[in-house]
């Protein structure tokens, strides 16, 4: 039974739900629990539900139901969501093929000399384990990754890019992303996927969520140029571990 | 009908009420920055609240018409002229092909919205037709209408709303509500509920933010709004976990200086938000531009008849 849910008011259509206070993954879970609720309760006075690391925040119809109403449904729909202790139930895998180094990944060989480490044992440590996605936002499609190994960790450009490609495969500090479209951007390019994000006329036009992790498996160029063939004749289904 | 497009004017995108359910994906809600305008202007052609028009912003446009229909401008007033009359805003005109409707710069407001009986009918991308320029989705193929567009208008509409009937309501002309919320001073008052970080600003932070004057700085957008004024100090940083923000939230970076969210805002952001513009206060906000100044006031959900 959670206890210490917060409300904040976002406005006179808007309420933040607060769960906790620091990247955890516990948190992430109830994060996940309540807005899987949200969404499964499709009630009339909800609009949408924008999970993130700690909060939810949750648009409303204060004509349907009013903040101090929408107070009450919530704390129900999370302790009924927290007792079923469900949060890992419907937890997908997504698994990003990645072509790394080459003209893919142009700062893998900077990063190989300053980290003292092989161009293999970068690829093994940053496929080498499941990233959980705390949440998405910044452009359709991209994923906040938690969890990446520090021996691979890298600093952002200086001077970030004018331009990095769709399915740009990136570290920034401890963090590892994925671009989603076209983009300027400071992120250390080691990689690219050539499967979709996002893509609009999909629905869902994103075929992962909060809560859900992706794993990277290193891929051929050949396997890359094959995956992009089906991709773009739309004969590419990505595959998820449930 | 179809809409051609002589001269599109500086800014003018389709847009609707707005991309809705696909936040927690990243993806924006863009819309109409002038909700209010927009129904209205649904409303006079007797179009369904959330149907596609487009949005004008400064300077209008020139437009030509191949058939007959019903036409209404909303929000600020660019002049327009419908074969070289002056057409009055706020009310349901009839067009017939061959009709060209010539807008000038906004006199007051930005963004006027041109409303056809029908709606734009360009094809919806996640459950709405508006343009998401940063994204390239929605509207015409998510980009700024040129010189030489065709648009299409969708089918028969319901009968039309009188003016009359909206009156007095959010659904007022909305430079009628600015005029109001506007001191003779030229300072205009916005409301804002507090939250949801007000807690990392102190009382005199606090203070210091509801008693200044504000000015739009050169760089506000379908985005955002960046302000210059007093700057409001927080107790330990503006920083905070990334978290969803709302059209209307109010962040306050580093500098002190506040960042009002409008209708393209990113879906998330990083930044402590001492407070969000009441919803219905958004449509005049959205008619300000540049060099206005503005007064945030206070309001609490007590005040808007609700119980905590």
């Amino acid at each position: 039974m959670p206890t210490d849910l917060q409300f904040f008011p976002a406005g006179d259509r808007a309420v933040l739900v607060q769960l906790g206070n620091a990247i955890d993954e516990a948190v992430n879970d109830r994060v996940r629990a309540l807005y899987r609720a949200v969404l499964t309760a499709a009630d009339p006075a909800i609009i949408e539900a924008v999970p993130a690391y700690t909060t939810v925040l949750v648009h409303y119809r204060p004509e349907v139901r009013s903040f101090a109403e929408m107070k009450t449904f919530l704390t129900d729909l999370a302790s009924k969501s927290a007792a079923g202790g469900n949060a890992e139930s419907g937890r997908r895998i997504l698994v990003v093929p990645v072509c790394y180094g080459l003209h893919f990944g142009p700062d893998l060989w900077e990063m190989e000399e300053k980290l003292g480490l092989s161009r293999q044992e970068i690829i093994d440590i940053h496929s080498g384990r499941d990233y959980r996605i705390y949440m998405m936002g910044f452009l359709p499609g991209f994923v906040y990754l938690g969890g990446m190994d520090s021996r691979i960790a890298y600093p952002r450009l200086k001077k970030p890019r004018l331009r990095i490609d769709a399915g740009a495969v990136g570290i920034a500090g401890g963090q590892t992303g994925i671009y989603p479209s076209v983009s300027p951007g400071g992120w250390r390019i080691i990689g690219n996927t050539p499967i979709r994000l996002f893509d609009p006329a999909k629905d869902p036009a994103v075929p992962v969520s909060a809560g859900d992790a992706i794993r990277f498996r290193p891929i051929s160029v050949d396997e890359w140029y094959e995956i992009k063939h089906l991709v773009q004749k739309g004969q590419y289904e990505p595959e998820v571990i449930l | 009908m179809k809409i051609k497009v002589i001269s599109p004017g500086v800014l003018t995108t389709v847009q609707d009420t707005g991309r809705f359910g696909h936040q927690a994906a990243g993806i924006p809600e863009a819309g109409a920055m002038d909700r209010a305008s927009l129904r209205l202007a649904n409303a006079l052609v007797g179009n369904p609240e959330d149907a596609a028009a487009l949005e004008l912003t400064v300077f209008g446009g020139t437009f030509e018409f191949d058939g007959k229909g019903t036409i209404a401008l909303t929000g600020a007033d660019m002049r327009p002229f419908l074969n070289g009359n002056r057409m009055s805003m706020n009310t349901a005109v009839p067009v017939k092909a061959g009709d060209r409707l010539e807008l000038g710069v906004a006199s007051r407001g930005m963004r006027a919205y041109l409303a056809v009986s029908g709606g734009i009918d360009v094809p919806v991308v996640l459950g709405s037709r508006s343009t998401d320029l940063k994204s390239r989705l929605g509207g015409l193929e998510g980009r700024k209408l040129r010189a030489g567009d065709v648009l299409e208008n969708g089918s028969r509409p319901q009968a039309a709303a009188e003016l009359a009937e909206v009156q007095g309501t959010p659904c007022e002309p909305v430079l009628q509500r600015l005029a109001k919320a506007t001191s003779p001073e030229g300072v205009t008052q916005i409301r804002f509920l507090f939250g949801p970080q007000d807690a990392m600003f102190a009382e005199d932070a606090k203070k210091t933010f509801t008693d200044s004057i504000y000015t739009l700085s050169a760089a506000c957008d379908r985005m955002g709004y960046r302000l210059e004024g007093a700057a409001v100090p927080s107790l330990n940083g503006t920083d905070i976990l990334s978290e969803g923000i709302c059209f209307g939230s109010i962040q306050v970076p580093a500098n002190g200086q506040p960042i009002v969210m409008m209708a393209d805002h990113q879906t998330t952001g990083g930044y402590a938000k001492i407070g969000t513009v009441l919803s219905e206060d958004l449509p005049l906000l959205a008619q300000l531009g540049p060099g206005k100044r503005i007064h945030f006031v206070p309001v609490t959900l007590e005040e808007l008849g609700e119980s905590l």
